[in-house]
């Protein structure tokens, strides 16, 4: 029946399919299914961004300023603290608190994480707490003010308390303020680090500068070689792309490695050097475990990264125009700067940002061959992640860099256009 | 749009799941334990893994990753997917894991093997026995020098050390401050018995750094305890700290010219720690196996680090390889532990962290 009814001219004017269904309702469903077979092609990319990806720069950058562990462990002395006024000795009701709490964490053998957690901004907290915790099991009842500054001093000092109470709060600017050389004083004033602690503003303008100056060289070095690629032959360009592209292909650690043998005291551009005389060979050069061996190193092991966007954009530009302005009367140099460089600049533009955001980052070269006086940001990073293990700080100091090159992708973006830039 | 979503999250999950199964099955049949790479992980293959595989059947895959030991277990206990099941570790990074609760306590009594002559372990162990820590060796960081590069006297105290005009070449250090700031104070005057009492104050540290000073230009830092007898080797270096067991082999396996210096030996005990879940028979029976008196004096066939019970020493005895005797060799040795510093792990686990930072805006000033 409703089928029939359906098949004769609509009286509400609905335009309908041959199957007689209304065409809106019939072209919403295969749109719909379009758009989920869409998706679900898209979805474990998605999912791949979002687990490897999102997910891990968020929790990196929540760790940089939140800081749970006293509240954790110690929920009900932090509670406390938070009310107190900070003035002084906290009453007996803090230390009775503290001390069932910090008992409690004895038993449940954490401990550790609220003293490695106050042991960053108070060397010696580690075993203050886990002594007392210790000594707190033979204190049976209070009042435990004097019992527990009877088991140590430090229990008595306001400015061990005002530590306490200002870290006993999850959130803190305390890791920024390392990643800067700040911190704050005993009155809880923000001031600079004693200057022989001081490192890490040296270490981002180092970094900053040392990516700057690789990026220049790679334009350098990469400008003529990708003009030579694109002006030559097909046949011949092609043998020298290979040339290019091999070590591109070489693992990072081989050309690094390789880096030593020649760079090294005893390596074999020293062993020139001193066969030609130029040094003498008690007096060989230090080039490698320093800012010298950084810069070599990555400035070789970045260039391709300059290259192939610059060939690319080069193979792009009609060769007529710079004929055109030949037969218009400028020289060649003329041509060539005013004409043929200002094509280029996409790819130019496109070959630095590659080079100047993987630069700020890199890791193994300055790792491998930078000494001490070649380390980047990325390698403090690293050793805050493996060796001193104050992630929180790593998060801090990474979370900087994410925000720097953020910032600075804003301003090229103001200046020359993401649109403007050409990857290949 | 509701239906694409929950396809995805089923999809996802179903992900996740196929990713995280394998994990769980293996443990069974396999022992999975962390070491230090090189030659001491070589010395725990011959003396402990092939005799254990060969005896219970179970294979033992070896991870070289003790450099970053501490950082491994608490990063797979915080993601609750911990896939070591031994991780060998110094005394320092194991009394700070146990206090963070990522390690398992150990009862040392229950668990190990009593000496022959029935002593129990806590009474045969040398070193004291902490809450979660197997003691296994008590090793050595040390001065070696090439004796190739010094036309006159070879260097025999730190101080000559620093002394760079009457023994030539660059020096390496390790890059860190346990260890350096002890030596940098042996070097200025300090006694070796002393040094953690000067360490402790604000002005003894600063002594300690302006000493470095006096080396700085000449150091190579290390960070891989293979390089050291490395850079020894290549004359790169002419004196570097190293640990006495690579120092051994290079200086009798490899039969390089490279001398051990004993003054200033700083030891520390290295051993086994269980992270957080894995303290299963099959560990114990690891554990037990690989401790006992026989295998602690077999390890010492192979490196010379001292084994760290007191009913092994006697019996130690000569080199499996080159069949030198091994107790000169030995940090444990009376006559090598005249000057020595026993390592002070916990005043490392406390000031370990300051210290560091200082270190590292030290070296990069």
């Amino acid at each position: 029946m409703a089928q029939h009814e359906s098949a004769t001219p609509a009286a509400d004017d609905v335009m309908r399919a041959a199957d007689g269904k209304p065409l809106k309702d019939s072209l919403r469903r295969s749109m719909r299914r379009a758009k989920t077979k869409a998706l679900l092609l898209v979805a474990p990319l998605g999912l791949f961004i979002l687990f490897s990806f999102a997910l891990p720069i968020a929790d990196m950058v929540k760790r940089s300023f939140y800081s749970p562990e006293i509240q954790n462990v110690l929920p009900e002395t932090a509670e406390l603290l938070g009310d107190w006024d900070g003035d002084g000795l906290p009453p007996e009701q803090i230390y009775a608190t503290f001390a069932k709490e910090l008992a409690q964490a004895d038993e449940n053998r954490n401990v550790g994480v609220v003293s490695q957690r106050v042991n960053y901004v108070m060397p010696g907290a580690r075993s203050l707490f886990s002594g007392t915790a210790r000594k707190l099991g033979n204190v049976d009842s209070g009042p435990y003010k004097p019992a527990m500054i009877e088991i140590d001093e430090d229990w008595g000092d306001p400015e061990v308390w005002s530590i306490l109470k200002r870290e006993a709060y999850p959130i803190t600017m305390a890791y920024y303020l390392s990643a800067v050389d700040l911190r704050y004083n005993a009155a809880g004033e923000i001031e600079a680090v004693a200057s022989y602690m001081q490192i890490y503003q040296k270490l981002f303008w180092r970094t900053l500068w040392m990516s700057v100056l690789i990026t220049v060289m790679t334009i350098l070095l990469g400008f003529p070689v990708s003009y030579l690629l694109a002006n030559l032959p097909v046949r011949t360009s092609n043998l020298l792309m290979i040339l290019v592209l091999l070590p591109f292909w070489t693992s990072l650690l081989v050309r690094t490695s390789s880096w030593i043998v020649i760079l090294q005291s005893e390596g074999v551009l020293n062993d020139v050097l001193v066969t030609f005389g130029i040094f003498s060979n008690d007096n060989r050069p230090q080039m490698i475990y320093n800012k010298i061996g950084t810069i070599v190193g990555m400035t070789h092991i970045l260039l391709p990264f300059m290259i192939l966007p610059l060939y690319s954009v080069m193979k792009g530009i009609p060769p007529s125009y710079l004929r055109a302005a030949r037969s218009l009367g400028a020289n060649p140099v003329v041509a060539f700067v005013r004409v043929y460089v200002p094509q280029t600049i996409p790819g130019i533009g496109a070959g630095s940002i590659l080079v100047f955001i993987l630069s700020i980052g890199y890791y193994i070269t300055p790792a491998l061959i930078g000494g001490s006086s070649g380390q980047l940001i990325s390698n403090f990073i690293a050793y805050h992640m493996q060796q001193s293990l104050n992630w929180h700080l790593a998060a801090a100091l990474g979370s900087i860099l994410l925000f720097v090159v953020l910032g600075l992708y804003y301003i090229y973006n103001k200046l020359v256009g993401a649109d403007a830039l050409k990857l290949g | 749009m509701n239906h694409a979503f929950k396809t995805t999250a089923v999809a996802g999950v179903t992900a996740m799941g196929l990713l995280a199964a394998p994990a769980a099955t293996f443990a069974a049949e396999s022992l999975t334990i962390v070491s230090w790479g090189g030659a001491y992980e070589e010395s725990q293959r011959k003396a402990y893994y092939e005799p254990y595989t060969e005896m219970t059947g179970t294979e033992i895959t070896q991870v070289s990753k003790s450099a970053n030991g501490l950082a491994g277990v608490r990063s797979q206990v915080e993601a609750g997917n911990v896939t070591w099941d031994v991780v060998d570790m110094l005394e320092g990074p194991a009394i700070r894991a146990c206090d963070e609760g990522i390690i398992e306590p150990i009862d040392h009594d229950e668990i190990l093997k009593p000496a022959p002559n029935g002593d129990s372990p806590s009474e045969d162990f040398i070193p004291e026995l902490g809450e979660c820590f197997v003691p296994e060796i008590l090793y050595a960081t040390l001065f070696a020098y090439n004796a190739e590069m010094f036309d006159g006297d070879n260097p025999s105290t730190v101080k000559d050390v620093w002394n760079t005009a009457d023994y030539p070449g660059k020096r390496s250090l390790q890059k860190i401050p346990a260890g350096n700031l002890e030596w940098a104070l042996m070097a200025d005057g300090v006694d070796h018995e002393e040094v953690y009492d000067v360490l402790d104050s604000s002005d003894g540290v600063g002594r300690a750094f302006n000493s470095l000073n006096k080396i700085k230009g000449d150091v190579v830092w290390w960070s891989e305890g293979a390089q050291p007898p490395q850079l020894l080797a290549d004359e790169e270096v002419s004196i570097a700290t190293g640990y006495n067991g690579r120092f051994f082999n290079a200086q009798v396996v490899e039969d390089q010219p490279i001398e051990i210096m004993w003054d200033g030996q700083l030891f520390e005990v290295d051993g086994w720690v269980v992270p957080q879940g894995k303290l299963t028979d099959e560990v114990k029976q690891f554990l037990r196996f690989s401790t006992d008196t026989k295998r602690l004096a077999d390890q010492a066939k192979y490196i010379s680090y001292g084994p760290a019970r007191h009913s092994s020493a006697p019996m130690v005895g000569k080199h499996k390889e080159t069949g030198v005797e091994m107790s000169p060799h030995m940090p444990t040795n009376p006559e090598n532990l005249k000057t020595a510093i026993p390592k002070d792990a916990v005043f490392w686990a406390d000031k370990g962290d300051s210290l560091s930072e200082r270190f590292n805006a030290w070296l990069a000033m």
